[in-house]
């Protein structure tokens, strides 16, 4: 337990303070969005690395230049760059940066009750990157998150995936396609928790129907589009909800599906095939029950894991083992943590559980790491250590799925952001007395300011 | 051991204890049960041990190579073997799985203050939950009324079996659960408690108003004696000592209120949740107060949780006080949390393995009155015993045989 918090801006400047200080003034002088790349190479040496792309390698090597994986491979043929700074990981093991498919931290919200459909709403207008929950995700090994609205409507809104930098703005978070526009998907969802009070549906059969006659008027408004051909005076008014909905239709995000039982699995795979979006199935409390069609079908599923089933019907069903069964019947798994329903720090216990349930370790990794950076087609830049890919890494202390293995430090893209070393962040690692808050604003002027009011 | 004189206190309790659960006439049969390493938490863990249960009850505990084991006993083995887990604080069997109005009885909010509210008129042991938790080799609940309320009700202790609730109690009437803080609040404005302060004085004066009834229930004319109150009834074993409160605070602001209460009257507390309680160690100690320490992903709520840690477990242990682990009470998915994982979290912040054991058998035991029925392997105790195929608090070791009473009651790896 470490004694109550002890306020930095009122301390003398610590090392750690100094290099806040700095970090903030490279983020300030950087361009938003665009990481601080290290000047300098950093090798990671002596690291038992998974690399889960390929097998393991004992007392590895792995160098980072640029913020992106310069060189991997056994210790005696990987030669460390002249210059670099190493990092000597014996005992260590080095995992790539966790992906989470499924998470609700940042205090964002997405729809309100206007009406169940709502794909003008965009989650990053309304997320708070000091939100204490991102530093306990990346003591958690968390490197990227799809931040989604929540599963109380049909369709609740546009995601975000998020690398967590240092950030002051959700700008610094944003993955950004070579246009520089913010990568994200659509969250949709069925079954209980998306029925209520009109103007929501309070069937699954109309559930269906309002999401089909919405598509249906996006393919209308798709159509009018195209029949314009650029002409000015044919072409329909811009409009939010139909944009956000073609960019599902024409297959330029995902639709991430919150479904628990097994026939509203199979109303997302009909809708699917109805109107041609892509999909990754979440939660799928029930799939062990249609894993074969699931394999089939070859639909992505993100699995959450907790600790019994129940809490509500949709869930009575659920599994510890449907990683498992969909694992053996062939059908691509992740795992995700829904933060706050699960801890973003406890995230690797996910994956053991799974493994006590049946999955194999190999692809119980793969689900915290490389299936989800698939899952969001982020996979040529994430979810592996392999060359050219971002250098998103975590030190662990063990075993990744032993109880007692430690998160030693996360890193974003070549720079360090989270070491349990520094009591500032290990705060937030194992909790107490300040962890339940948000982070202060940091940066030059901030940080001076906030000194002077002492 | 330290810690044993704290709880000495809760020893009373024993008394009230009722008999062990039988559900058939048979008597169980002779069960050895051999582990590469047995943790009796009696004493330190034997390499290649053996446990003997004769008719339920524990017989021998030692050295493979020195107790004789008579052929006719059904033989069970494992890597590991522990005493049946215990949950010191869980609704289960009260809130159902499925969370759905018909199946939720662990809080009644109609009024703020019930203690009279038993949990064996609401305890259902076919209840999914009860398997389930059963399954990662929990054979003990301390189970009741959730907090929620000022004071919700009582809580009961229970085995993980049998088919009506007298086949599974141990100890019908536990503690009675009181709430401080935020969710002691009835959640109508017009409704009391509002404040921490109307909360602590409305429970001050139960107590005031109780102790009135023992003085007349003590007067010499028979006419002036009060009338049977099941409420007075169950706050006057508070005040006699009988029933401890089971106190769920997160703030040190009403943990102190709590132990404010105690030293006034002085009543029997436990502490549950406690999420500052690092904050207030010293004083929980002074007070010799025990703590059930919240699960470790609970979730922040309203606030009053956010500073949980997950090394409180083993700073409270440092300090003396007696820990208890528990799967608490989940008002979604997942509907409960498991007291085995709890004590793994546990064990991977600060407590060694058989500290982090102790918080959901030997020191759970104790806190609930039962140290000498449960909570460790030694001859004269319950047959109660979890198996394990490796290192229980690992995630991907298995439970791989439960034995309730000396019945073997699952045998299904999970």
């Amino acid at each position: 337990m470490q004694p109550a918090r002890r306020d930095r801006h009122c301390a003398p400047p610590s090392a750690g303070a100094v290099k806040r200080l700095v970090s903030g003034l490279l983020a300030a002088v950087v361009a938003a969005g665009v990481a601080a790349a290290q000047d300098r190479p950093i090798a990671f040496i002596k690291a038992d690395l998974v690399p889960i792309s390929g097998p393991p390698i004992a007392g590895g090597t792995l160098v980072v230049a640029g913020g992106t994986i310069a060189a991997v491979g056994p210790a005696a043929t990987t030669p460390i760059p002249p210059g670099a700074e190493t990092i000597d990981c014996t005992g260590r093991v080095v995992i790539p940066g966790l992906v989470d498919t499924h998470s609700h931290v940042g205090g964002g919200w997405g729809g309100d009750a206007s009406g169940p459909i709502q794909p003008d709403v965009r989650i990053l207008d309304s997320i708070n990157v000091r939100d204490s929950g991102f530093r306990k995700a990346r003591a958690g090994g968390l490197t990227t998150l799809n931040i989604m609205p929540g599963s109380g409507h049909l369709l609740s809104g546009q995601t975000i995936y998020a690398k967590l930098r240092k950030a002051s703005t959700i700008d610094d978070f944003a993955i950004r396609d070579a246009a520089g526009k913010p990568l994200g998907g659509m969250k949709m969802a069925n079954g209980t928790n998306s029925q209520k009070d009109p103007p929501f549906p309070g069937t699954r059969s109309k559930s269906a129907a309002l999401v089909r006659q919405k598509f249906l008027k996006a393919q209308d408004y798709r159509r009018k589009l195209t029949e314009a051909k650029g002409d000015a005076a044919k072409l329909p008014d811009r409009d939010l909800e139909m944009e956000g909905l073609l960019d599902v239709l024409d297959g330029r995000i995902v639709v991430h599906h919150h479904c628990h039982r097994a026939d509203d699995i199979m109303t997302v795979l009909r809708l699917r095939e109805e109107f041609g979006f892509k999909v990754v199935l979440h939660r799928v409390s029930e799939a062990w029950k249609v894993a074969e069609q699931l394999a089939k079908a070859k639909a992505p599923c993100s699995v959450i894991v907790v600790d019994a089933p129940g809490g509500k019907i949709e869930a009575m069903d659920l599994s510890l083992a449907t990683g498992a069964v969909l694992e053996k019947a062939g059908a691509p798994v992740a795992i995700h943590t829904d933060d706050p329903v699960t801890d973003s720090r406890l995230f690797l216990r996910a994956a053991g559980l799974a493994v006590r349930a049946g999955m194999s370790r190999e692809k119980a990794l793969e689900a915290l790491t490389l299936a989800g950076a698939k899952m969001l087609e982020l996979d040529a830049r994430i979810g592996s250590l392999d060359v050219g890919k971002d250098a998103d890494l975590v030190v662990l202390s063990g075993d990744p799925l032993a109880v007692r293995t430690k998160v030693l430090q996360t890193w974003v893209e070549g720079a360090k952001v989270f070491d349990r070393e520094d009591p500032d962040d290990r705060l937030f690692a194992v909790g107490g007395y300040g962890a339940g808050r948000d982070q202060k604003a940091h940066g030059c002027c901030t940080d001076n300011r906030l000194s002077e009011t002492k | 051991m330290r810690t044993r004189r704290a709880f000495r206190w809760f020893a009373l309790l024993a008394g009230a204890v009722a008999a062990a659960p039988m559900t058939a006439a048979e008597p169980p049969p002779l069960l050895a049960i051999y582990g590469d390493v047995v943790h009796t938490m009696a004493g330190p863990p034997l390499e290649k041990g053996v446990v003997l249960i004769e008719a339920g009850k524990i017989k021998l505990v030692g050295s493979a190579l020195d107790i004789p084991v008579p052929p006719a006993a059904r033989v069970v083995r494992g890597r590991v073997v522990t005493p049946g887990l215990i949950d010191a604080h869980t609704a289960v069997g009260l809130t159902g799985y499925l969370n759905q109005d018909q199946d939720q009885d662990q809080l009644d909010k109609g009024e703020p203050i019930q203690p009279e509210l038993r949990a064996l008129d609401s305890y259902n042991p076919r209840e999914r939950l009860v398997e389930w938790v059963r399954g990662f080799g929990i054979t003990t609940l301390h189970t009741g009324h959730a907090p929620g309320a000022l004071v919700s009700g009582q809580t009961m202790v229970v085995k993980t079996v049998g088919e009506t609730v007298g086949d599974a109690v141990v100890v019908p009437a536990a503690m009675v659960a009181v709430t401080l803080g935020d969710d002691a609040r009835p959640g109508d404005e017009k409704k009391s408690p509002g404040t921490r302060s109307k909360a602590v004085a409305m429970l001050r004066g139960e107590f005031v108003k109780t102790q009135d009834y023992l003085r007349k229930l003590d007067l010499a004319d028979p006419e002036k004696r009060p009338d049977r109150d099941l409420r007075r009834e169950i706050f006057a074993d508070v005040l006699r000592g009988r029933l401890p409160l089971l106190v769920t605070v997160n703030r040190a602001t009403d943990i102190d209120a709590a132990l404010r209460i105690a030293k006034e009257f002085g009543i029997r507390i436990v502490l549950d949740s406690a999420a500052e309680a690092y904050l207030a160690a010293d004083r929980i100690k002074e007070a010799g107060v025990p703590v059930i320490v919240h699960p470790s992903m609970r979730r922040g709520g309203n606030g009053e949780t956010e500073n949980i840690s997950f090394e409180t477990p083993a700073t409270l242990r440092a300090k003396g006080i007696p820990v208890a682990l528990q799967s608490g009470f989940e008002g979604y998915v997942p509907k409960t949390r498991v007291a085995l994982f709890e004590a793994a979290v546990a064990a991977a912040n600060g407590l060694t393995t058989e500290q982090a054991l102790a918080t959901i058998t030997s020191d759970a035991a104790a806190i609930l009155g039962l140290a000498d029925r449960v909570g460790a392997l030694r001859p004269g105790m319950d047959g109660d015993v979890a198996v394990f195929d490796g290192d229980p608090f690992e995630y991907t070791s298995h439970c791989t045989a439960v034995v309730i009473d000396g019945r073997v009651v699952s045998e299904e790896p999970r």
